[in-house]
């Protein structure tokens, strides 16, 4: 049973476990930077400014880097420890899912504050939320016990849901996030179904335990585990948006705001890939021949569907979506391989893509101009003329995420491919290379729209050249520091990636011990 | 393994760089400065490989030059340069036509972008060239994809984006499957030793059965029988070489064909020596069929573009019979192929690039007595066009004839029907030339003006090169036979000691 609350037979008290409080430093930096922001917003008189909401959240999010950085400190000079009888572990994986979760918080805030200032939206609420969510996906890559994991799960969605409808003035904001709530409620339900199921045949919900079960117990009739092993993986499929469950993610990317949609896309994803690592590679690690043709299957699909829906989408943002379908396959291949290397490669693939998807995002976020709903990859026509920083940065970021060299995104992918090779799936990394190609022209489709001199014949690939091209938009401070950030790390970590893929490498090594 | 203090193969990669860097980024300077800049780098970056080549010892047939340091440790990829006979002049090549193409083929509008996409391209295909670690040589045979479509896409013909996705998606196919076979490689050797690994000398010590061996052999030669391109890959290059801007057309004819000729000689003879031998008749059928398809289609075009991508099928066609002939004389002939091919191909791209700037048109039957008006032009045609034949005393000769006879040695047959490909080449060139050149000009062929002193200029090194080499092989062949000779005894050994041991 759980023990995090255990009632003494004796004396009838409750044992407060210990808590190692320096575990919990990131999460409750962002919680408590949430909760106090919320207490200013409730107490002043007229909504938050925005500004202050924004500052507020970039030093919550650097002071949240900054404990998880003291956590890496002391996990890679004394070792990992769990705390709270167990139920919440920090080792490199954790960090590591804590580093890049504040970083992707600090970048998101700085996209969204050039949003909300256009849409005229004052107030805190976003960044509260937004908070909030991080440290959902925070609790997800530190969870060793089921019901935390869902715990972080439910704080990281239901912010989400709220985020996705966040702003009032778009009715497709909230078609996304009512079509989101009641899917992903739907996926949450199977999820805790799955835990039950778990703790039924093991007796345990702590993942530590479970693995101890699983791998000293040869179970006579073990359907009851892969009942649970496959509502646990529907779960964690549908919050990483892989194939078949994905049929939410176009809709709701494209419906909700832009800077929320980057956010989700970067977030949700490492809280979610964490978890599903932690829960797949150390629970159920032992019986890992039953679960890893499961995520080959996923995999596959994934990346068909998401670089072929990329080819036939003509909105961007809506093919940004696909991408993020496609980019969930290339991160299962890491999880399929179920080694070190694979959790290494993923992490890595997790941090690179997180920084991708901010900054192509954030500059979807940028051009929209007026009305936030129209991408139409005709409308991206000529910006390097109009304004020649933004598309060089957008086309880096495009390209990084379809495998250019030199970039994160070619090493992300290079170290997936290796981690299925060496775990003897060659015809998936093969299939996953395949899919690069396709995804690979899509991407180049929007780098060669934005760049491409006045009388291209940009009608044969499939724009649309009726639609008139965008206009000079102001790009606000604020924004060009994040996209200028996401472009750096991309570029800087492709050029000399040593730190991250040590920080990966490390991460994963501790994380198997 | 000869290892050199001064880093002059970095140099090569990094002034391009820095040059493209500074003429598409540095917006502090004048248009004219960064320009200026830009074809300095590609000055220096010649002058620096004229210094390799110098420096190179020959009869030394190991790598030269050498630098190794690691650089990405946990995934195994290294910075791991050096430079032996067979990559030498194909850098000297590349450092050789880029300056050429800025000064002889620059576009009239955005030149800075044109020179930076140009630089980035010479970087990246001289890093291909000289990579001794496979990862970093993928990295760099990647990034050359990326400057060759931007420059179809900017500067190319009516149809260019199309062309380009073409040729993008095509290349990037065979890439897949270099990827995933390096990968694979560089795993089983991890398998083997414990070291994970992309050094390509570590690698070549990789126990492969014969079906893995095979398979592998094929993953590599996918990518490059693509980019060189090899009949029956070579679909997309007739419309991307004839969309592609004349400076890109010589650099994907001159220099990237090469990456996958190139690629064959080290990334599939060599550690491959099993699956060669028993792909050879296959490999040696498609190169032949390559000849003659190359020739005869050249031979029925109206358009001179077409005509000149055709003929390079042809010839590309003959690299790879000598590469794959395993003979010495074949392999050194295709070596020296490569670079007379890249001088002769790239100087024809510029003279039929100069007709059609004068003519607005590359339609053979518009074109004719342009002899009169333009006689200059005329007689470097003739010269570059008779070195493409293979006239003796001219570089195109020798080379060819130590592809046939090197063919000949081994596999008779198919230097007999190959060498009807010297028969059709001679065929298509001179009914060309006398459709263009001979007659009476009328109209505004007659009014046609000849070349102009920097046109001459440009072209004065590449007729240079064809006439000293033509008389000189061997200051090439004498740097690039101890190299070939160390893949041909070592195929030999290896196929020999299994043979026994079966």
């Amino acid at each position: 049973m759980n023990q995090l609350v255990t009632p003494s037979s004796s004396t009838g008290l409750l044992h407060a476990p210990s808590v190692s409080y320096l575990s919990l430093w990131p999460m409750a930096v962002m919680f408590l930077g949430a909760l106090l922001l919320l207490a200013i917003a409730a107490l002043v008189r007229g909504p938050v400014r925005r500004q202050f909401a924004t500052a507020g959240t970039v030093v919550v999010g650097l002071g949240s880097l900054i404990a998880s950085f003291v956590q890496w400190h002391q996990v890679s000079t004394k070792g990992a420890w769990s705390t709270l009888t167990g139920s919440i572990t920090t080792d490199g994986f954790a960090v590591m899912v804590n580093i890049i979760v504040s970083a992707s918080m600090i970048i998101a805030a700085l996209i969204a504050d050039g949003y909300l200032a256009r849409e005229k939206i004052e107030g805190a609420e976003f960044h509260v939320l937004a908070l909030c969510s991080a440290t959902g996906a925070m609790v997800m890559g530190s969870a060793n016990d089921l019901i935390v994991v869902f715990l972080g799960l439910e704080i990281l969605s239901i912010a989400l849901y709220v985020l996705a409808a966040f702003n009032p003035r778009r009715a497709a904001s909230g078609e996304a996030a009512m079509k989101y709530f009641i899917l992903g409620g739907f996926a949450s339900a199977i999820f805790v179904y799955g835990i039950a199921m778990t703790y039924g045949a093991t007796g345990t919900t702590n993942i530590s335990q479970i693995a101890s079960y699983l791998a000293k117990v040869s179970l006579l009739h073990n359907g009851l585990v892969l009942a649970a092993l496959a509502m646990l993986i529907v779960g964690f499929a549908f919050k990483v948006a892989a194939v078949p469950f994905h049929l939410w993610t176009p809709d709701v990317y494209q419906g909700a705001p832009t800077p929320v949609t980057g956010f989700m896309a970067a977030v949700a994803k490492v809280g979610a890939f964490a978890a599903m690592l932690r829960v797949l590679l150390s629970a159920f690690g032992s019986t890992a021949d039953s679960w890893r043709p499961i995520i080959y299957v996923l995999a596959i699909a994934s990346l068909i569907v998401g670089s072929v829906g990329m080819v036939v989408q003509r909105d961007v943002k809506r093919m940004l979506a696909y991408s993020s379908i496609s980019h969930a396959g290339y991160i299962l291949l890491g999880v399929q391989a179920a080694t070190a290397r694979g959790v290494s490669a993923s992490l890595f693939y997790l941090a690179a893509y997180a920084f991708l998807a901010l900054g192509s995002f954030g500059v979807i976020t940028v051009l929209a101009g007026g009305p936030d709903a129209d991408h139409d990859l005709g409308r991206f026509r000529g910006l390097l003329s109009r304004q020649p920083l933004l598309a060089v940065a957008f086309v880096i970021l495009l390209l990084a995420q379809a495998g250019t060299p030199f970039t994160t995104g070619f090493l992300a992918k290079l170290g997936v491919i290796t981690a299925a090779v060496s775990a003897a799936s060659t015809p998936l990394a093969l299939v996953a290379m395949l899919c690069a190609v396709i995804g690979g022209f899509a991407y180049l489709r929007v780098a060669i729209t934005a760049t491409a001199p006045e009388g291209t014949d940009l009608s044969l690939l499939g724009v649309d050249i009726s639609m008139t091209p965008g206009s000079q938009v102001k790009v606000p401070v604020t924004s060009a520091v994040a996209i200028g950030l996401c472009v750096l790390v991309t570029v800087l970590f492709g050029l000399w990636p040593a730190p991250l893929t040590q920080l990966a490498h490390q991460a994963s090594l501790l994380f198997i011990a | 393994m000869n290892h050199s203090s001064f880093p002059w193969l970095e140099l090569l990669v990094l002034v391009p760089l820095v040059g493209a860097i500074i003429s598409a980024g540095a917006t502090g300077l004048s248009a004219l400065v960064r320009e200026r800049v830009g074809q300095a780098a590609a000055l220096i970056t010649l002058g620096l490989s004229i210094a390799v080549i110098i420096g190179f010892a020959a009869h030394d047939g190991g790598y030269q030059f050498v630098h190794h340091t690691s650089w990405i440790s946990s995934m195994g990829i290294s910075w791991f340069l050096g430079v032996d006979g067979i990559s030498l002049f194909l850098v000297g090549l590349t450092a050789l036509i880029v300056p050429i193409v800025l000064y002889g083929a620059m576009p009239a509008e955005r030149r800075l972008a044109f020179t930076a996409w140009v630089l980035l391209l010479e970087a990246a295909s001289i890093g291909a060239f000289i990579s001794l670690d496979l990862l970093l040589f993928f990295l760099f045979f990647e990034l050359t994809l990326l400057p060759s479509y931007f420059l179809i896409v900017g500067w190319g013909g009516k149809e260019r984006s199309r062309a380009a996705v073409k040729f993008f998606l095509y290349t990037f196919f065979g890439s897949a499957f270099l990827l995933v076979a390096i990968v694979s490689l560089a795993v089983l050797h991890e398998h083997q030793t414990g070291v994970l690994t992309f050094a390509f000398p570590e690698l070549l010590k990789t126990h492969l059965s014969s079906t893995t061996e095979l398979l592998l052999f094929l993953g590599f030669l996918s990518a490059f029988a693509v980019k060189s391109p090899l009949f029956p890959f070579h679909t997309w290059s007739p419309a991307t070489y004839r969309e592609a801007p004349t400076g890109a057309s010589i650099l994907l004819a001159a220099i990237l064909a090469k990456l996958g000729t190139y690629g064959f000689l080290r990334f599939c003879i060599t550690p491959f020596p099993h699956a060669t031998h028993t792909m050879t008749p296959i490999m040696l059928t498609i190169a032949v069929i390559g000849i003659l398809y190359g020739a005869g289609v050249a031979a029925v075009q109206r358009d001179l573009k077409q005509l000149v991508a055709y003929s390079s099928l042809s010839q590309v066609g003959f690299i790879a019979l000598g590469a794959f002939a395993l003979s010495t004389q074949g392999l050194s002939g295709a070596v020296l192929l490569m670079f007379n091919h890249g001088i002769i191909t790239a100087a024809l791209f510029l003279l039929i690039g100069m007709i059609a700037a004068r003519r607005g048109s590359w339609d053979i039957t518009q074109l004719r007595g342009l002899q009169g008006p333009a006689p200059i032009m005329a007689a470097a045609f003739t010269l570059v066009m008779l070195a493409s034949i293979g006239l003796p005393g001219l570089s195109g000769f020798v080379s060819e004839f130590l592809v046939l006879l090197g063919t000949f040695a081994t596999h008779p047959w198919w230097a007999a029907v190959a060498s009807l490909g010297v028969v059709l080449a001679a065929l298509y060139l001179l009914w060309a030339y006398q459709r263009v050149f001979h007659g009476k000009a009328e109209g505004a062929n007659a009014q046609i003006v000849d070349l102009s002193m920097r046109e001459r200029l440009v072209l004065v090194p590449l007729i240079a090169l064809i006439v000293v080499l033509g008389i000189f092989p061997n200051l090439l062949l004498d740097r690039i036979n101890p190299s070939v000779q160390k893949i041909v005894d070592h195929s030999a050994q290896v196929v020999s000691s299994s043979g026994a041991q079966r």
